[in-house]
Protein backbone atom coordinates (compact mmCIF):
# COMPACT_ATOMS: atom_id res chain seq x y z
CA UNK A 1 0.00 0.00 0.00
CA UNK A 2 3.23 2.22 0.66
CA UNK A 3 3.47 1.79 -3.22
CA UNK A 4 0.73 4.35 -4.17
CA UNK A 5 2.91 7.17 -1.99
CA UNK A 6 6.09 5.76 -3.40
CA UNK A 7 4.91 5.19 -7.30
CA UNK A 8 5.40 1.87 -7.22
CA UNK A 9 8.90 1.73 -7.26
CA UNK A 10 11.47 1.77 -4.62
CA UNK A 11 10.36 -2.49 -3.76
CA UNK A 12 13.44 -5.02 -3.86
CA UNK A 13 12.89 -6.84 -6.57
CA UNK A 14 13.55 -10.80 -4.66
CA UNK A 15 13.00 -10.97 -1.06
CA UNK A 16 15.92 -12.59 1.49
CA UNK A 17 13.54 -15.56 2.30
CA UNK A 18 10.27 -16.62 2.37
CA UNK A 19 9.59 -16.11 5.89
CA UNK A 20 11.05 -12.42 5.61
CA UNK A 21 7.99 -12.27 2.69
CA UNK A 22 5.92 -13.64 4.99
CA UNK A 23 6.12 -11.57 8.17
CA UNK A 24 6.14 -8.46 5.59
CA UNK A 25 3.03 -8.87 3.72
CA UNK A 26 1.72 -9.40 7.80
CA UNK A 27 3.07 -6.14 8.59
CA UNK A 28 2.04 -4.30 5.46
CA UNK A 29 -1.18 -5.71 6.05
CA UNK A 30 -1.50 -4.98 10.15
CA UNK A 31 -3.35 -1.47 9.56
CA UNK A 32 -6.20 -3.13 7.67
CA UNK A 33 -6.78 -5.81 10.53
CA UNK A 34 -6.53 -2.91 12.65
CA UNK A 35 -9.02 -0.75 10.87
CA UNK A 36 -11.45 -4.09 10.65
CA UNK A 37 -11.33 -4.45 14.48
CA UNK A 38 -11.75 -1.21 15.17
CA UNK A 39 -15.13 -1.31 12.91
CA UNK A 40 -16.28 -4.47 14.96
CA UNK A 41 -15.38 -2.68 18.30
CA UNK A 42 -17.46 0.34 17.11
CA UNK A 43 -20.61 -1.39 15.95
CA UNK A 44 -20.56 -4.04 19.34
CA UNK A 45 -19.99 -1.19 21.22
CA UNK A 46 -23.03 0.50 20.53
CA UNK A 47 -21.41 4.04 20.02
CA UNK A 48 -23.09 3.99 16.34
CA UNK A 49 -25.81 2.07 15.11
CA UNK A 50 -25.67 -1.66 13.72
CA UNK A 51 -27.40 0.33 10.62
CA UNK A 52 -24.28 2.40 9.91
CA UNK A 53 -21.92 0.05 10.61
CA UNK A 54 -23.10 -3.32 10.40
CA UNK A 55 -20.64 -6.12 11.29
CA UNK A 56 -18.32 -7.32 8.81
CA UNK A 57 -19.91 -11.40 9.19
CA UNK A 58 -23.40 -9.59 8.05
CA UNK A 59 -21.62 -7.51 5.04
CA UNK A 60 -19.65 -10.58 3.76
CA UNK A 61 -22.83 -13.00 3.75
CA UNK A 62 -24.75 -10.05 1.60
CA UNK A 63 -21.75 -10.07 -0.59
CA UNK A 64 -21.59 -13.72 -0.86
CA UNK A 65 -25.67 -13.68 -1.94
CA UNK A 66 -24.68 -10.40 -4.43
CA UNK A 67 -21.78 -12.66 -5.68
CA UNK A 68 -23.41 -15.77 -6.64
CA UNK A 69 -27.67 -15.06 -6.25
CA UNK A 70 -27.15 -11.55 -7.37
CA UNK A 71 -26.25 -8.84 -10.16
CA UNK A 72 -22.71 -7.46 -8.70
CA UNK A 73 -20.61 -9.28 -11.41
CA UNK A 74 -23.01 -7.78 -14.09
CA UNK A 75 -23.20 -4.63 -12.80
CA UNK A 76 -19.10 -4.91 -11.98
CA UNK A 77 -18.71 -5.86 -15.37
CA UNK A 78 -20.98 -3.07 -17.08
CA UNK A 79 -19.01 -0.86 -15.02
CA UNK A 80 -15.63 -1.77 -15.53
CA UNK A 81 -16.37 -2.08 -19.14
CA UNK A 82 -17.44 1.72 -19.08
CA UNK A 83 -14.38 2.69 -17.32
CA UNK A 84 -12.22 0.76 -19.64
CA UNK A 85 -13.47 2.60 -22.85
CA UNK A 86 -13.12 5.81 -21.42
CA UNK A 87 -9.91 4.83 -19.97
CA UNK A 88 -8.71 3.20 -23.42
CA UNK A 89 -9.54 6.31 -25.33
CA UNK A 90 -7.83 8.89 -22.99
CA UNK A 91 -4.87 6.85 -22.90
CA UNK A 92 -4.64 6.94 -26.51
CA UNK A 93 -5.43 10.26 -27.42
CA UNK A 94 -3.51 11.23 -24.22
CA UNK A 95 -0.36 10.44 -25.43
CA UNK A 96 -0.66 11.25 -29.26
CA UNK A 97 -1.61 14.57 -28.19
CA UNK A 98 1.12 14.91 -25.36
CA UNK A 99 3.62 13.89 -27.96
CA UNK A 100 2.44 16.38 -30.65
CA UNK A 101 2.41 19.62 -28.00
CA UNK A 102 6.18 18.18 -27.12
CA UNK A 103 7.31 17.84 -30.64
CA UNK A 104 5.71 20.94 -32.38
CA UNK A 105 5.72 24.37 -31.11
CA UNK A 106 1.99 25.54 -32.67
CA UNK A 107 0.30 22.34 -31.09
CA UNK A 108 1.17 23.05 -28.12
CA UNK A 109 0.48 26.84 -28.19
CA UNK A 110 -3.07 25.36 -28.94
CA UNK A 111 -3.52 22.90 -26.65
CA UNK A 112 -1.59 24.09 -23.27
CA UNK A 113 -3.59 26.96 -22.39
CA UNK A 114 -6.48 24.48 -22.44
CA UNK A 115 -5.02 22.11 -20.39
CA UNK A 116 -3.80 24.29 -17.81
CA UNK A 117 -7.81 26.26 -17.36
CA UNK A 118 -9.19 22.12 -17.15
CA UNK A 119 -7.00 20.77 -15.10
CA UNK A 120 -7.76 21.66 -11.52
CA UNK A 121 -11.23 21.27 -12.65
CA UNK A 122 -13.31 18.67 -10.52
CA UNK A 123 -14.74 16.92 -13.68
CA UNK A 124 -17.26 14.82 -11.97
CA UNK A 125 -19.02 18.76 -12.24
CA UNK A 126 -19.42 17.94 -15.91
CA UNK A 127 -21.56 14.89 -15.13
CA UNK A 128 -24.63 17.24 -16.02
CA UNK A 129 -23.23 18.37 -18.95
CA UNK A 130 -22.60 14.82 -20.23
CA UNK A 131 -25.79 13.83 -19.45
CA UNK A 132 -27.66 16.93 -21.36
CA UNK A 133 -25.30 16.25 -23.88
CA UNK A 134 -25.83 12.55 -24.50
CA UNK A 135 -28.54 11.15 -22.61
CA UNK A 136 -28.74 8.53 -19.94
CA UNK A 137 -27.04 6.12 -21.87
CA UNK A 138 -22.79 4.38 -21.97
CA UNK A 139 -22.03 7.41 -24.08
CA UNK A 140 -22.47 9.72 -21.47
CA UNK A 141 -20.55 8.28 -18.47
CA UNK A 142 -17.86 7.34 -20.97
CA UNK A 143 -17.27 10.89 -22.34
CA UNK A 144 -17.24 11.51 -18.83
CA UNK A 145 -14.27 9.44 -17.68
CA UNK A 146 -12.30 9.97 -20.91
CA UNK A 147 -12.47 13.70 -19.87
CA UNK A 148 -10.99 12.74 -16.62
CA UNK A 149 -8.49 10.50 -17.62
CA UNK A 150 -7.23 12.79 -20.49
CA UNK A 151 -4.85 15.58 -18.57
CA UNK A 152 -3.09 13.43 -16.59
CA UNK A 153 -2.38 11.23 -19.94
CA UNK A 154 -1.81 14.43 -21.52
CA UNK A 155 0.01 16.31 -18.88
CA UNK A 156 2.32 13.18 -18.02
CA UNK A 157 3.23 12.28 -21.65
CA UNK A 158 4.28 16.26 -22.20
CA UNK A 159 6.81 16.62 -19.36
CA UNK A 160 7.96 13.13 -19.95
CA UNK A 161 8.82 13.89 -23.88
CA UNK A 162 10.04 17.70 -22.80
CA UNK A 163 12.32 15.52 -20.76
CA UNK A 164 13.81 13.28 -22.82
CA UNK A 165 17.68 14.09 -23.37
CA UNK A 166 17.93 15.88 -26.45
CA UNK A 167 20.78 14.02 -27.11
CA UNK A 168 19.19 10.62 -27.54
CA UNK A 169 17.13 12.38 -30.74
CA UNK A 170 20.45 13.58 -32.27
CA UNK A 171 21.51 10.01 -31.89
CA UNK A 172 19.07 7.86 -33.37
CA UNK A 173 18.71 10.87 -36.33
CA UNK A 174 22.16 10.57 -36.80
CA UNK A 175 21.65 6.67 -37.43
CA UNK A 176 19.35 6.99 -39.89
CA UNK A 177 16.17 7.68 -37.95
CA UNK A 178 13.54 9.60 -39.78
CA UNK A 179 11.39 12.17 -37.69
CA UNK A 180 8.66 9.92 -37.08
CA UNK A 181 11.11 7.30 -35.93
CA UNK A 182 12.55 9.60 -33.55
CA UNK A 183 9.09 10.08 -31.74
CA UNK A 184 7.79 6.90 -31.81
CA UNK A 185 11.21 4.71 -30.47
CA UNK A 186 13.15 7.70 -28.85
CA UNK A 187 10.60 10.48 -27.57
CA UNK A 188 7.63 7.85 -26.70
CA UNK A 189 9.97 5.33 -25.14
CA UNK A 190 12.13 7.86 -22.88
CA UNK A 191 8.76 9.28 -21.58
CA UNK A 192 7.63 6.16 -20.73
CA UNK A 193 8.62 6.40 -17.16
CA UNK A 194 6.07 9.71 -16.87
CA UNK A 195 4.07 8.59 -18.98
CA UNK A 196 3.01 5.30 -17.09
CA UNK A 197 2.96 7.77 -14.14
CA UNK A 198 0.05 9.80 -16.03
CA UNK A 199 -1.97 6.51 -17.17
CA UNK A 200 -1.59 5.63 -13.30
CA UNK A 201 -3.61 8.58 -12.18
CA UNK A 202 -5.68 8.46 -14.88
CA UNK A 203 -6.64 4.93 -13.73
CA UNK A 204 -7.46 5.85 -10.35
CA UNK A 205 -9.55 8.54 -11.79
CA UNK A 206 -11.55 6.33 -13.96
CA UNK A 207 -12.50 4.47 -11.20
CA UNK A 208 -13.38 7.52 -8.99
CA UNK A 209 -15.38 9.17 -12.46
CA UNK A 210 -17.26 5.46 -12.72
CA UNK A 211 -18.92 5.12 -9.37
CA UNK A 212 -19.72 9.39 -8.96
CA UNK A 213 -20.99 8.81 -12.41
CA UNK A 214 -23.40 5.75 -11.58
CA UNK A 215 -24.55 7.72 -8.67
CA UNK A 216 -26.38 10.37 -10.90
CA UNK A 217 -27.01 8.92 -14.42
CA UNK A 218 -27.20 5.47 -14.83
CA UNK A 219 -29.65 2.29 -14.63
CA UNK A 220 -26.93 -0.54 -14.01
CA UNK A 221 -23.38 -0.14 -12.43
CA UNK A 222 -21.72 -0.98 -9.17
CA UNK A 223 -22.38 2.87 -8.63
CA UNK A 224 -26.06 2.25 -9.28
CA UNK A 225 -26.02 -0.23 -7.46
CA UNK A 226 -24.66 1.12 -4.06
CA UNK A 227 -26.39 4.11 -4.65
CA UNK A 228 -30.22 2.07 -4.35
CA UNK A 229 -29.13 -0.33 -2.04
CA UNK A 230 -28.19 2.58 0.29
CA UNK A 231 -31.72 4.39 -0.74
CA UNK A 232 -33.21 0.71 -0.23
CA UNK A 233 -31.66 0.63 3.66
CA UNK A 234 -29.95 -2.65 2.47
CA UNK A 235 -26.66 -1.26 4.26
CA UNK A 236 -24.29 -4.65 4.60
CA UNK A 237 -25.26 -5.04 1.12
CA UNK A 238 -24.39 -1.66 0.10
CA UNK A 239 -20.90 -1.96 2.33
CA UNK A 240 -20.30 -5.34 0.62
CA UNK A 241 -20.59 -3.42 -2.98
CA UNK A 242 -18.60 -0.62 -1.92
CA UNK A 243 -15.46 -2.76 -0.53
CA UNK A 244 -15.69 -5.45 -4.03
CA UNK A 245 -14.84 -2.05 -5.95
CA UNK A 246 -12.22 -0.81 -3.54
CA UNK A 247 -11.11 -3.75 -4.13
CA UNK A 248 -11.16 -4.18 -7.82
CA UNK A 249 -9.70 -0.79 -7.85
CA UNK A 250 -6.76 -1.71 -5.83
CA UNK A 251 -6.48 -5.04 -7.88
CA UNK A 252 -5.87 -2.74 -10.76
CA UNK A 253 -3.71 -0.50 -9.31
CA UNK A 254 -1.57 -3.70 -8.36
CA UNK A 255 -1.52 -4.85 -11.67
CA UNK A 256 -0.81 -1.80 -13.28
CA UNK A 257 2.10 -1.29 -11.32
CA UNK A 258 3.06 -4.93 -11.90
CA UNK A 259 3.18 -4.17 -15.70
CA UNK A 260 4.92 -0.83 -15.48
CA UNK A 261 7.58 -2.69 -13.67
CA UNK A 262 8.29 -4.80 -16.74
CA UNK A 263 8.17 -2.29 -18.97
CA UNK A 264 10.63 0.10 -17.14
CA UNK A 265 13.19 -3.16 -16.21
CA UNK A 266 15.87 -1.28 -17.73
CA UNK A 267 15.42 1.13 -15.09
CA UNK A 268 15.94 -1.13 -12.47
CA UNK A 269 19.00 -2.67 -13.91
CA UNK B 1 36.33 -14.69 -29.35
CA UNK B 2 36.69 -16.30 -32.58
CA UNK B 3 38.73 -14.87 -35.29
CA UNK B 4 35.95 -15.11 -37.71
CA UNK B 5 34.08 -12.09 -35.82
CA UNK B 6 36.71 -10.07 -36.70
CA UNK B 7 37.04 -10.31 -40.19
CA UNK B 8 35.70 -7.01 -41.90
CA UNK B 9 32.11 -6.22 -42.46
CA UNK B 10 29.94 -6.59 -45.43
CA UNK B 11 30.98 -3.53 -47.10
CA UNK B 12 27.75 -3.14 -49.64
CA UNK B 13 26.46 -0.46 -47.65
CA UNK B 14 29.04 1.46 -46.57
CA UNK B 15 28.82 5.23 -47.05
CA UNK B 16 32.11 6.33 -48.63
CA UNK B 17 34.26 8.24 -46.71
CA UNK B 18 34.09 11.99 -48.06
CA UNK B 19 35.74 15.41 -47.75
CA UNK B 20 33.76 18.43 -45.78
CA UNK B 21 33.94 22.15 -47.60
CA UNK B 22 32.88 25.09 -44.77
CA UNK B 23 32.61 28.41 -46.21
CA UNK B 24 32.31 31.66 -44.82
CA UNK B 25 29.65 29.96 -41.96
CA UNK B 26 28.42 31.91 -38.87
CA UNK B 27 26.18 31.08 -36.40
CA UNK B 28 24.39 33.49 -33.81
CA UNK B 29 22.42 31.70 -31.06
CA UNK B 30 19.04 33.75 -30.13
CA UNK B 31 19.53 35.29 -33.55
CA UNK B 32 16.13 36.02 -33.14
CA UNK B 33 15.91 38.34 -30.26
CA UNK B 34 18.22 41.30 -29.89
CA UNK B 35 20.84 39.71 -27.40
CA UNK B 36 21.70 37.51 -29.96
CA UNK B 37 25.41 35.95 -29.37
CA UNK B 38 27.51 35.31 -32.24
CA UNK B 39 29.38 32.00 -31.32
CA UNK B 40 31.23 31.12 -35.02
CA UNK B 41 32.28 34.27 -37.20
CA UNK B 42 33.54 33.24 -41.11
CA UNK B 43 34.48 29.63 -40.90
CA UNK B 44 35.84 28.44 -43.68
CA UNK B 45 37.46 25.25 -43.83
CA UNK B 46 38.20 22.02 -45.78
CA UNK B 47 38.49 18.30 -44.69
CA UNK B 48 40.21 16.22 -46.94
CA UNK B 49 38.97 13.00 -47.72
CA UNK B 50 39.90 10.39 -45.12
CA UNK B 51 41.49 12.95 -42.82
CA UNK B 52 41.60 13.18 -39.32
CA UNK B 53 40.82 16.64 -38.42
CA UNK B 54 41.23 17.81 -34.82
CA UNK B 55 39.33 21.25 -34.08
CA UNK B 56 40.68 22.85 -30.62
CA UNK B 57 40.28 25.25 -28.86
CA UNK B 58 38.95 26.85 -25.22
CA UNK B 59 35.54 26.23 -23.73
CA UNK B 60 32.65 28.15 -25.26
CA UNK B 61 35.00 28.90 -28.57
CA UNK B 62 31.97 27.66 -30.77
CA UNK B 63 34.05 24.24 -31.49
CA UNK B 64 30.69 21.79 -30.63
CA UNK B 65 28.36 24.33 -32.30
CA UNK B 66 30.53 23.83 -35.70
CA UNK B 67 30.18 20.13 -35.43
CA UNK B 68 26.82 20.17 -34.63
CA UNK B 69 26.25 22.45 -37.59
CA UNK B 70 28.75 19.57 -39.71
CA UNK B 71 26.07 16.79 -38.85
CA UNK B 72 23.48 18.81 -39.33
CA UNK B 73 21.77 19.25 -35.99
CA UNK B 74 21.36 22.82 -36.40
CA UNK B 75 20.30 24.50 -39.27
CA UNK B 76 22.97 26.67 -40.89
CA UNK B 77 21.86 29.99 -40.95
CA UNK B 78 24.88 31.86 -43.02
CA UNK B 79 27.49 30.08 -45.17
CA UNK B 80 27.47 27.11 -46.71
CA UNK B 81 28.17 23.16 -45.30
CA UNK B 82 29.01 20.55 -47.94
CA UNK B 83 30.15 17.10 -48.23
CA UNK B 84 30.75 15.10 -51.16
CA UNK B 85 27.20 13.96 -51.25
CA UNK B 86 25.76 17.65 -51.13
CA UNK B 87 24.84 20.32 -49.24
CA UNK B 88 24.05 19.61 -45.19
CA UNK B 89 20.56 20.19 -44.71
CA UNK B 90 19.51 17.53 -41.72
CA UNK B 91 21.36 14.29 -39.58
CA UNK B 92 22.02 11.74 -41.51
CA UNK B 93 23.66 8.18 -41.25
CA UNK B 94 26.78 9.60 -43.86
CA UNK B 95 27.81 11.93 -41.14
CA UNK B 96 27.00 10.10 -37.27
CA UNK B 97 28.26 11.43 -34.21
CA UNK B 98 29.58 10.42 -30.87
CA UNK B 99 28.48 12.71 -28.09
CA UNK B 100 30.72 13.10 -24.50
CA UNK B 101 27.74 12.18 -22.73
CA UNK B 102 27.51 8.53 -24.58
CA UNK B 103 23.65 9.36 -25.74
CA UNK B 104 22.90 5.57 -25.64
CA UNK B 105 19.49 4.67 -25.60
CA UNK B 106 18.70 3.38 -21.82
CA UNK B 107 16.02 1.14 -22.72
CA UNK B 108 18.15 -0.62 -24.81
CA UNK B 109 21.00 -3.55 -24.21
CA UNK B 110 24.27 -2.73 -26.13
CA UNK B 111 23.46 -5.00 -28.41
CA UNK B 112 20.35 -3.32 -29.20
CA UNK B 113 21.34 0.15 -29.19
CA UNK B 114 24.39 -1.36 -31.43
CA UNK B 115 21.83 -2.79 -34.03
CA UNK B 116 19.27 0.66 -33.75
CA UNK B 117 21.51 2.07 -36.77
CA UNK B 118 21.52 -1.23 -38.76
CA UNK B 119 17.83 -2.18 -39.10
CA UNK B 120 17.26 1.58 -40.10
CA UNK B 121 20.07 0.99 -42.89
CA UNK B 122 17.91 -1.60 -44.11
CA UNK B 123 20.40 -4.87 -43.79
CA UNK B 124 18.97 -8.19 -42.84
CA UNK B 125 18.76 -10.25 -39.83
CA UNK B 126 21.77 -12.29 -40.38
CA UNK B 127 23.95 -8.88 -41.41
CA UNK B 128 23.01 -7.34 -38.82
CA UNK B 129 23.84 -9.91 -36.82
CA UNK B 130 27.13 -10.02 -37.97
CA UNK B 131 27.93 -6.10 -37.72
CA UNK B 132 26.95 -6.01 -34.36
CA UNK B 133 29.48 -8.71 -33.15
CA UNK B 134 31.73 -7.26 -35.11
CA UNK B 135 31.93 -3.83 -33.79
CA UNK B 136 31.13 -5.07 -30.22
CA UNK B 137 34.40 -7.24 -30.31
CA UNK B 138 35.97 -4.44 -31.74
CA UNK B 139 35.74 -2.32 -28.83
CA UNK B 140 36.28 -5.08 -26.60
CA UNK B 141 32.63 -5.42 -25.04
CA UNK B 142 31.80 -9.12 -26.28
CA UNK B 143 30.35 -10.74 -23.37
CA UNK B 144 28.34 -7.57 -22.71
CA UNK B 145 25.97 -7.32 -24.78
CA UNK B 146 22.54 -8.27 -22.74
CA UNK B 147 23.85 -5.21 -20.40
CA UNK B 148 21.76 -2.18 -20.29
CA UNK B 149 24.00 1.14 -20.16
CA UNK B 150 23.36 1.74 -16.65
CA UNK B 151 25.35 -0.91 -15.62
CA UNK B 152 28.33 -0.64 -17.45
CA UNK B 153 31.47 1.79 -16.61
CA UNK B 154 31.76 5.20 -17.96
CA UNK B 155 34.56 4.18 -20.62
CA UNK B 156 32.50 0.79 -21.61
CA UNK B 157 29.21 2.99 -22.19
CA UNK B 158 31.84 5.50 -24.38
CA UNK B 159 33.19 2.31 -26.13
CA UNK B 160 29.54 1.14 -26.60
CA UNK B 161 28.45 4.30 -28.33
CA UNK B 162 31.31 4.52 -30.51
CA UNK B 163 30.58 0.87 -31.66
CA UNK B 164 27.21 1.93 -32.39
CA UNK B 165 27.96 4.94 -34.30
CA UNK B 166 30.60 2.28 -36.17
CA UNK B 167 28.33 -0.10 -37.12
CA UNK B 168 26.04 2.11 -39.36
CA UNK B 169 29.77 2.72 -41.37
CA UNK B 170 29.31 6.73 -42.11
CA UNK B 171 31.60 8.16 -44.71
CA UNK B 172 32.67 11.05 -41.81
CA UNK B 173 33.00 9.88 -37.78
CA UNK B 174 31.83 12.91 -35.94
CA UNK B 175 33.00 13.33 -31.85
CA UNK B 176 32.28 16.04 -29.51
CA UNK B 177 34.85 15.53 -27.01
CA UNK B 178 34.05 11.80 -26.60
CA UNK B 179 37.00 11.17 -23.98
CA UNK B 180 36.27 13.72 -22.04
CA UNK B 181 34.22 12.08 -19.23
CA UNK B 182 36.40 9.34 -18.63
CA UNK B 183 39.78 8.38 -16.37
CA UNK B 184 42.96 9.59 -17.62
CA UNK B 185 44.06 5.84 -17.96
CA UNK B 186 41.36 4.53 -19.69
CA UNK B 187 41.48 7.95 -22.12
CA UNK B 188 44.74 6.65 -23.18
CA UNK B 189 43.53 3.68 -23.95
CA UNK B 190 41.04 4.90 -26.21
CA UNK B 191 42.46 7.09 -27.96
CA UNK B 192 44.86 4.69 -28.83
CA UNK B 193 41.99 1.95 -30.56
CA UNK B 194 40.57 5.10 -32.01
CA UNK B 195 43.68 5.68 -33.69
CA UNK B 196 43.55 2.06 -35.28
CA UNK B 197 39.95 1.95 -36.14
CA UNK B 198 40.53 4.94 -38.18
CA UNK B 199 43.63 3.67 -39.92
CA UNK B 200 41.65 0.36 -40.44
CA UNK B 201 38.57 2.23 -41.51
CA UNK B 202 39.42 5.38 -43.45
CA UNK B 203 37.30 7.24 -42.78
CA UNK B 204 36.88 11.27 -42.47
CA UNK B 205 36.74 12.02 -38.83
CA UNK B 206 35.79 15.59 -37.04
CA UNK B 207 37.22 15.68 -33.74
CA UNK B 208 35.99 17.91 -31.25
CA UNK B 209 38.34 18.36 -27.78
CA UNK B 210 39.97 21.08 -25.62
CA UNK B 211 43.03 18.69 -24.73
CA UNK B 212 46.05 19.93 -26.53
CA UNK B 213 47.99 16.30 -26.40
CA UNK B 214 44.59 14.08 -27.41
CA UNK B 215 44.45 16.85 -30.62
CA UNK B 216 48.13 16.19 -31.45
CA UNK B 217 48.38 12.19 -30.47
CA UNK B 218 45.47 11.83 -32.97
CA UNK B 219 44.95 14.45 -35.70
CA UNK B 220 46.70 14.93 -39.17
CA UNK B 221 45.30 18.47 -38.82
CA UNK B 222 44.06 20.58 -36.21
CA UNK B 223 42.18 23.36 -36.47
CA UNK B 224 42.83 26.02 -33.26
CA UNK B 225 40.00 28.31 -32.80
CA UNK B 226 39.56 31.31 -30.68
CA UNK B 227 37.88 32.19 -27.80
CA UNK B 228 34.23 33.85 -29.04
CA UNK B 229 32.96 34.54 -31.18
CA UNK B 230 34.82 31.47 -33.02
CA UNK B 231 37.15 31.61 -35.60
CA UNK B 232 39.76 29.70 -36.93
CA UNK B 233 42.83 30.95 -35.75
CA UNK B 234 45.42 28.68 -37.02
CA UNK B 235 45.50 25.61 -39.08
CA UNK B 236 48.44 23.30 -37.94
CA UNK B 237 49.77 19.86 -39.99
CA UNK B 238 50.72 17.29 -37.82
CA UNK B 239 53.79 15.60 -39.20
CA UNK B 240 54.22 12.51 -37.16
CA UNK B 241 54.57 8.92 -38.28
CA UNK B 242 51.34 7.80 -38.88
CA UNK B 243 51.45 4.56 -36.62
CA UNK B 244 51.22 6.28 -32.94
CA UNK B 245 51.67 4.61 -29.62
CA UNK B 246 52.23 5.48 -25.94
CA UNK B 247 56.19 5.72 -27.89
CA UNK B 248 55.12 8.74 -29.49
CA UNK B 249 54.64 10.76 -26.16
CA UNK B 250 58.60 10.65 -25.40
CA UNK B 251 59.29 11.46 -29.43
CA UNK B 252 61.11 14.85 -29.68
CA UNK B 253 59.06 16.18 -32.45
CA UNK B 254 55.51 15.28 -30.78
CA UNK B 255 56.58 17.26 -27.22
CA UNK B 256 57.89 20.27 -29.61
CA UNK B 257 54.66 20.41 -31.44
CA UNK B 258 52.20 20.11 -28.21
CA UNK B 259 54.31 22.88 -26.45
CA UNK B 260 53.80 25.34 -29.65
CA UNK B 261 50.46 24.72 -30.09
CA UNK B 262 49.80 25.15 -26.52
CA UNK B 263 51.57 28.37 -26.56
CA UNK B 264 48.38 29.16 -29.77
CA UNK B 265 45.58 28.04 -27.42
CA UNK B 266 46.93 29.63 -24.18
CA UNK B 267 46.75 33.32 -26.27
CA UNK B 268 43.02 32.60 -26.93
CA UNK B 269 42.67 31.10 -23.40
CA UNK B 270 44.20 34.01 -22.21
CA UNK B 271 42.14 36.86 -24.53
CA UNK B 272 38.78 34.97 -23.35
CA UNK B 273 39.79 35.24 -19.93
CA UNK B 274 40.10 39.37 -20.49
CA UNK B 275 37.00 39.61 -22.68
CA UNK B 276 35.33 37.93 -20.07
CA UNK B 277 36.18 40.58 -17.51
Amino acid sequence: MSDVLAGGRGRGRVGPSLSYAVVNTVVRFTPLLVLALGWEFLGLSGLVSRQMLPGLGEIFAAFSDMLFGGDLLYNTLRSVSRAAAGLGAAVVVGISAGLLMASFRPVRLLINPIVQIFYPMPKSALIPVVMIWLGLGDSSKILLIFLGCLLPVIVGTYNGARGVNPFLLWSAASLGASRFDVLREVVLRGAMPDILNGCRTALAFSFILMVSSEFVIATDGVGFMISSLGDGGQYPAMFAAIFFVAGIGFAADRLYALLSRRLLRWREA
Amino acid sequence: MSVTHLAPPPRSRAHAASSISISDVSHTYGARTAGGMLALDGINLDIGDGEFHCLLGPSGCGKSTLLYLIGGFIPVQAGMISTSAGPVTAPGPDRSIVFQNFALFPWKTVKDNVLYGLKKAGFNAAEREQRARHYIDMVHLTGFENAYPSQLSGGMQQRAAIARTLAVDPGILLMDEPFGALDAQTRRVMQEELRTIWRDSRKTVVFVTHDVQEAVFLADRISIMSARPGRIQHVIDVDLPKERGEEILENREFIGLSEHIWRLVREQAVAATRGAH
